[in-house]
């Protein structure tokens, strides 16, 4: 058996799971060291089920803390940065564009030496060891010890940046070093970014590991945990240690995840239902489909894989208005829901109180909302429903009419015919469907080459990049004969004779338990 | 004590402020290539911290004996992502031009105001303190280096001098136009495939009768309409009253409001081949077809040409107008196609034959987009 958590701003959910069968649920307050939240939902679904701590295998962690502590500029440490680039890429030293606040954070010590190589895999030039040397040996002395390395194409060789870890381990024998090529794809500037946030939250990282740790130990749950990332997939204990920045937008992805579980539906339009917002995107083969435009963090530009979602302002605490036509949201009584709304004996009228006026969902006391006049209530769902619709219109892809699968909290709230969906779906336990989707997450592989058709031919070229993401995602602790492509992008470079292309593909599998 | 090279200065410059503003515009001026812009203006940003911020003048203020050079970038758009530029080698690749042609430049003009080539010439403009002319070569963006006003109208291109990020150079001189772009092109690769480029050294009064005037001013006021009409709810609409404003851009019409419905790329030969479908809210069987070769050629409707090249199209998220390019697109975006008139000095018969439509493999002949829509 194991265990799907997901630490959320309000809630910090919990799901056990026996195999691929759910046994129970439980929704409790997040607690401000978010360990006491989780100790308390993991402790009430043991309890419910009756399944002992050694029956537990894995727990699965989804949580936003990483986000927030770049978005809010928390706990972050003053990072080194080292760029292997020389004489390329001067133009726009580490961290050109990023917002000043965090860079006061940050600091200011940025190094860019000679190295890094061209779009084929030639040197620009050969690695310049001792102005790394000297680099590290300078950010010692100022007592930095989160480093961040990046060099020009790494993502397609690595071995520079591999080779200028080694020389500032030696320097600064403590140092937490992250490499660009592990975390990033091509873009030098975003691939740098996310090492540079990620160098930040080193100390973060250990901190929040460690207590998650603890908090399983003290619950006697001996088991390895993986937190998931932002596509879906999962990372153990060590590795979220050294990637923090990977998690960045795991929330979304979770949800959709759960939704694909929950429904049986691989190919679908999910909507996650919050009191304040939903969150609209798209499910291909049981994954969200990606944002192609570059995903910004903090305001900090990084090339993250992220789920494409948008968000919109309607949830079941959605203010409403009186007025003709009829008005809702953004505004939101927000976590206030259980006091404020109607059927909860307050004065505020909510899309929850159109819900249950509408008899969609019988929750509080009925009676309160039976004075609402028909036609304001026909008039807010009318207004709902065009919300969604018009929120699912932006998502899809294509004209082809998708099943929509309700999760969240909300997920019963809208649960009317909403055009351009073949059907609504919402599946029992929608409510945790985050928790759920961290506890199934898979084990993910991705590669981001360019390869020239004409040396290799495009069969090979793709042959060889889907092995590669296999490879990876085997190594990150899939099972093999569980791991699938579940994307290829093929990008023609423009302007570049001799058929080069950037080949982009990505493998998951199940975790071997 | 040398003359003026500029009469009746205007002190307008260029700002950290506008550069955002210019690569949004220059960015739509690329009929969705020309590279993407932001990283131009990142190095143009730093260029302008470092160095000052550069003069904008007119061409009506050149006088004809000045010298104007062109300076870009040559190669591939997710190269540079990699490797950017140092700003040195666009300086050198100036300079050494200087030296090649035996005189100085007096001020610096874009070739290309379409995509990151508009972000470039001010980086150069910056460094070398020289003033930035108001004016291009194409008052949009194409993918070969003869496609230019300049060479259009008697200006060689050559001697064109290359500069990579070790500040090697190679110089290229060819009587034939389209040679020199077969030759850069070889040696683009070789050298890294993001290499800077100055070229077209011509006179004040060549630059005043073979360039596309006013283009920097156009895409500065293209991206500050855009973010202005954000903020009024309405940037496509904004954008669409500025546009028939302008004197080169005033023919202009949303050709469909619609979703992308399909796309195919391939590569060929080294460009970036392929068309996209966007089919029509309003209508779904309304259908669009845009053809694109790095940049977007011709649209279709329901397989009647609706825009063609040299005219532009271009194609914009649908809600905040940001352009989208080719490389960007995506099915199921939701996007408006907006069909615009390009500057007349690329609808002559001279200019036809190195830009029309017959160029890019078209069979259809080039029709203005004013002339083919009777409610422009």
């Amino acid at each position: 058996m194991r265990i799907g958590v997901d630490v959320g701003g309000t809630n910090t959910d919990a799901v056990l799971m026996d195999g691929q069968v759910l046994k129970t649920s439980c929704k409790t307050p997040t607690s401000p060291d978010i360990s006491g939240g989780i100790i308390n939902a993991i402790t009430s679904v043991l309890r419910s089920s009756g399944a002992s701590p050694e029956a537990i295998k894995a727990v699965m962690i989804g949580t936003t803390q990483f986000t927030n502590a770049i978005i809010e500029r928390r706990g972050l440490l003053p990072v080194g940065v080292i760029r292997l680039a020389l004489p390329a890429a001067r133009g726009a030293p580490p961290m050109t564009d990023w917002p000043s606040d965090i860079v006061d954070i940050i600091g200011r010590h940025s190094y860019m030496v000679k190295g890094g190589y061209e779009f084929d895999g030639r040197e620009i030039s050969p690695l310049d060891e001792k102005a790394v040397a000297q680099a590290a040996n300078e950010l010692r002395q100022r007592g930095i010890r989160a480093i961040a390395v990046s060099g020009v194409f790494s993502s397609i060789k690595a071995d520079m940046e591999e080779r200028a870890a080694e020389i500032v381990q030696e320097e600064i024998p403590d140092a937490l070093i992250t490499l660009s090529s592990r975390i990033g794809r091509i873009g030098l500037l975003e691939r740098e970014n996310a090492a540079i946030m990620n160098a930040a939250l080193r100390d973060l990282s250990s901190r929040v590991v460690s207590s998650f740790k603890e908090a399983l130990s003290r619950l006697r749950i001996n088991a390895p945990f993986y937190i998931s990332q932002n596509d879906g997939t999962l990372m153990n204990a060590e590795f979220v240690e050294k990637y923090p920045a990977l998690t960045f937008a795991s929330g979304p992805t979770n949800s959709m995840r759960g939704a694909a579980y929950l429904s049986g539906v691989d190919d679908a339009l999910v909507a996650d239902i919050g009191g304040t917002t939903t969150d609209i995107g798209m499910l291909v083969k049981g994954f969200p489909r990606e944002a192609t435009l570059e995903a910004n963090i903090g305001g900090i530009r990084t090339n993250f894989r992220m789920p494409d979602i948008i968000s919109i302002g309607l949830g079941g605490g959605s203010l409403v208005s009186t007025s003709d036509p009829c008005q809702i949201g953004p505004r939101s009584v927000g976590n206030r829901l259980t006091e404020a709304a109607l059927v909860f004996g307050g004065d505020t009228l909510t899309v929850t109180d159109v819900a249950v006026a509408a008899g969609s969902i019988d929750i509080g006391q009925q009676n309160k909302v039976a004075h609402l006049p028909h036609l304001l209530i026909d008039s807010a769902i009318a207004r709902l429903r065009s919300m969604l619709e018009e929120g699912i219109d932006r998502v899809k892809v294509s004209a082809e009419p998708l099943p929509l699968i309700l999760v969240g909290g909300g997920a019963t709230l809208l649960n009317w015919q909403i055009n351009g969906t073949s059907g609504e779906i919402v599946p029992e336990h929608a409510g945790v469907a985050n928790a759920i989707g961290a506890s199934i997450a898979q084990v993910g592989g991705e590669t981001d080459r360019i390869y020239s058709y004409q040396k290799l031919g495009r069969e090979t070229a793709l042959a060889e990049a889907k092995c590669q993401a296999v490879k990876t995602a085997v190594e990150a602790g899939a099972r093999e004969d569980t791991v699938e492509i579940i994307d290829l992008e093929e990008v023609p470079l423009a302007y570049v004779p001799g058929n080069t292309v950037r080949l982009r593909a990505k493998a998951a599998g199940e975790l071997a338990l | 004590m040398t003359a003026l090279p500029v009469k009746n200065l205007k002190p307008a410059r260029i700002t950290v402020e506008d550069l955002k503003d210019l690569a949004r515009g220059a960015a739509f001026l690329g009929t969705g290539g020309g590279g993407d812009p932001y990283l131009g203006r990142l190095m143009a940003e730093n260029a302008i911290r470092e160095f000052g911020m550069p003069e904008i003048i007119s061409v009506d203020d050149l006088s004809d004996d000045a010298v104007v050079f062109a300076a870009a970038m040559v190669g591939a758009p997710t190269v540079m992502i990699e490797k950017c530029a140092s700003g040195e080698d666009l300086e050198l690749a100036v300079k050494r031009l200087g030296e090649i042609t035996g005189r100085q430049p007096d001020v610096i003009s874009s070739a290309e105001i379409g995509g990151a080539n508009s972000l470039l010439p001010v980086i150069a403009a910056a460094r070398l303190g020289l003033p930035l002319l108001d004016c291009d070569g194409m008052g949009r963006a194409f993918p070969e280096i003869q496609m230019v006003t300049f060479n259009i109208y008697g200006v060689s291109p050559t001697p064109a001098v290359v500069v990579n990020e070790h500040l090697e150079t190679v110089v290229v001189e060819t009587a034939d136009p389209k040679r020199a772009e077969d030759i850069i092109r070889a040696v683009a690769i070789q050298m890294g495939l993001s290499v800077m480029f100055s070229a077209y050294s011509m006179t004040g009064r060549e630059a005043k009768t073979t360039g596309v005037r006013g283009t920097l001013s156009i895409a500065l006021d293209i991206g500050k309409t855009i973010r202005a009409g954000r903020k009024q709810g309405e940037p496509i609409r904004a954008l669409l009253k500025y546009l028939r404003s302008t004197a080169y851009y005033k023919h202009c019409k949303v050709l469909s409001d619609g979703k992308i419905a399909d796309l195919s790329r391939k590569t060929d030969k080294g460009w970036s081949i392929g068309h996209c479908v966007v089919s029509s809210l309003a209508d779904p069987d309304n259908c669009l077809d845009i053809t694109f070769r790095n940049e977007f050629l011709v649209a279709r409707q329901n397989g009647r040409v609706v825009t063609i090249v040299p005219d532009m199209v271009c194609v914009v998220d649908s809600e905040t107008a940001e352009p989208i390019t080719v490389e960007r697109l995506r099915y199921g975006q939701r996007v408006k196609v907006i069909g615009i008139s390009c500057a007349p000095l690329l609808r002559t018969p001279e200019a036809l034959s190195v830009v029309g439509p017959g160029e890019f493999g078209i069979d259809e002949p080039f029709q203005p987009i004013e002339e083919i829509h009777d409610d422009i």
